[in-house]
């Protein structure tokens, strides 16, 4: 196994992708930065600040709204954007395609409209045990404003949601299973396509939360079979405040508007307004058009690297930065599904990940400490939080030396 | 930014050995601080003589400047009235969060040993944690007091 990913990490020139990113070439408290904090955001290539400032620059105005030329140049980049976005997870139409702020947004956006105006006392929503908090609010406020009920599909020890226990739970009564493809806090890939099967097979729908997969593999969603797919756009190197949800047209068809306002209307009078056609039904508002645009040079930008090469290049990485920390004395590795992806949390015996988080930035070594916006899942392995890195195009060997080399110093600091 | 002058000699013996540390028993008022951000729980005991604390222990579960600051905190307040503590707890407070405080001088002890905390402004909270905490159950205690 180890041959094959390592002639694949060799075909993947990570060195050259790291010069496409300017923010990765300066240095943190003297020492170069090595930045392994991805799975909170990545950074943006040249490409991606180039768009937007092109955009910025020649092309903006509002959407959808004037006759002018900008006006229409700003609605062709928009709506550019989702047909490169509808491409970029193989849906089946742009109508399927509904921008958001990011995954919470498009999170928050089925609850409240699909939950809401199809769930009532009685039904249920089953999730994991290994869910962001985007993934748990929206449903308990949900089951607080119609009566239905959130189950919760356990995790095992390695931080894997097993397919038998989540199957037992699985009712007539489930109407919708809302799972991460990938765990932000563990790593773990869920088994999502098994999921789906089950659900559907039950006559539940199933919303995945994309926000740690899509950066990292290709997705396909029609392969998938899912109902919705929610993610953000800076998690794969595009904007902050710019996101999709994926839903499929005729569920998106059937649900009722969840915001009210511009761009979402087809008709206003004071007796009766009717609404805009998909996917403008569901975009209240002026866009958030310069995000859109940058993330649709995010998304030409990660296939031109190849997905499936940068997948083998990160598998790469964790492989060698978890044989490398392992050996380290103390460490415990929180998370070590069979199937993981691009994270690694850990903790370190005497050392608490703050004090972690605080020595390796010392290093120049950027990463997340903290309970990862999962709380319930540090509640499941007892410990307040871990140190995290998570790796992304731009990581090399390299990066994971200097990881180690800081957890060594940590070590020497607290003995 | 130099290690050294966070984690000193000091801080790591506290973190490691945190002295008054275990449930009291007997109190006769305790407090809860929680920071949400990282984690850190932390339980603050106290037995008073007259307005003086005659003891003073805590337990939590933090990083080495939270444990440390407690551990400090509890040896600097013992046998001292509100009046004092509150001065002290200002001038540590001045000691963490202002970026151009007098250097500490010798009447904070071994307290001094938080000042480079100043430096690593994403850890003032966890040096500040027991200190509100303590700050919480004295005015509670005072509260029971004044509802006798
Ligand atoms: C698994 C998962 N879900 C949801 C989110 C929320 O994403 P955003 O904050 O971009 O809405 C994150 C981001 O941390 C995540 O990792």
């Amino acid at each position: 196994m180890a041959t094959p990913l390592a002639s694949a990490s060799r075909s993947f020139d990570a060195e050259r992708v790291r010069r496409d990113f300017p923010i990765l070439a300066q240095h943190v408290n003297g020492r170069p930065l090595v930045y392994l904090d991805n799975a909170a955001s990545g950074q943006r290539p040249l490409a991606v600040l180039r768009a937007v400032e092109h955009y910025e620059t020649h092309t903006h105005a509002n959407v959808h709204r004037g006759v002018h030329a900008l006006s229409q140049a700003a609605t062709d980049a928009f709506e550019g954007a989702r047909e490169r976005a509808r491409r970029f997870i193989n849906a089946r139409s742009s109508r399927e395609i509904v921008f958001v702020r990011g995954t919470t947004e498009g999170i928050n956006l089925v609850a409240q409209s699909f939950g809401r105006s199809r769930l009532g006392k009685g039904d249920e929503i089953l999730i994991s045990a290994l869910e962001h908090h985007a993934n748990i609010v929206p449903w308990q406020m949900l089951c607080e404003q119609t009566g239905c009920t959130l189950k919760v599909a356990p995790i095992n020890r390695r931080g894997e949601v097993e397919l038998e226990p989540l199957l037992g739970l699985l009712t007539g009564r489930t109407r919708l299973v809302a799972v991460a493809h990938v765990s932000n806090a563990l790593g773990t890939v869920v088994p999502v396509e098994r999921i789906v099967q089950a659900a559907h097979s039950c006559g539940a729908l199933v919303l995945i939360d994309g926000a740690q997969a899509v950066a990292h593999s290709p997705i396909d969603v029609r392969a998938l079979g899912c109902d919705f797919y929610a993610f953000s756009g800076h998690k794969l190197y595009g904007p902050t405040g710019v996101g999709v949800l994926y839903g499929r047209e005729e569920l998106l068809e059937e649900m009722p508007p969840w915001q009210g306002g511009g761009e979402m209307i087809r008709t206003v009078s004071f007796e009766r307004t009717t609404y805009n056609e998909l996917p403008w039904k569901f975009e209240a508002g002026t866009p958030n058009i310069s995000g859109a645009v940058g993330l649709a040079a995010a998304m030409d930008y990660l296939e031109s690297l190849g997905l499936e090469a940068l997948a083998a290049h990160e598998r790469h990485l964790l492989a060698q930065a978890t044989a490398a920390i392992e050996r380290l004395p103390g460490i415990e590795i929180i998370g070590t599904a069979a199937h993981k992806a691009a994270v690694l949390s850990f903790t370190m015996r005497g050392c608490h990940p703050h004090d972690l988080g605080t020595i390796l930035d010392s290093q120049g070594v950027a990463i997340r400490t903290g309970h990862h916006c999962a709380m319930p899942v540090m509640t499941f392995f007892d410990i307040p939080a871990t140190a995290r890195a998570s790796f992304g195009c731009y990581n090399t060997e390299a990066d994971v030396a200097a990881l180690v080399a800081a957890l060594e110093k940590a070590r020497e600091v607290f003995g | 930014m130099d290690l050294k002058d966070l984690y000193r000699d000091v801080i790591l013996d506290h973190n490691r050995q945190p002295r008054n540390f275990g449930a009291l028993t007997d109190p006769d008022t305790h407090a809860e601080g929680h920071n949400p951000l990282c984690g850190d729980r932390l339980t603050v005991w106290l037995r008073f003589d007259g307005d003086r604390i005659a003891d003073i222990r805590f337990e939590g579960k933090g990083c080495a400047i939270s444990t440390a600051s407690a551990s400090l905190m509890t040896e600097a307040v013992k046998g001292k009235d509100k009046a004092a503590i509150r001065e002290l707890y200002d001038r540590i407070h001045a000691v963490l969060t202002q970026p151009d405080a007098a250097p500490p001088d010798a009447s904070l002890g071994k307290l001094a040993a938080l000042a480079g905390v100043r430096e690593f402004p994403a850890r003032v909270k966890c040096a500040t944690l027991c200190w509100h905490t303590l700050n919480a159950a004295l005015e509670r205690s005072a509260d029971a007091v004044s509802t006798e």
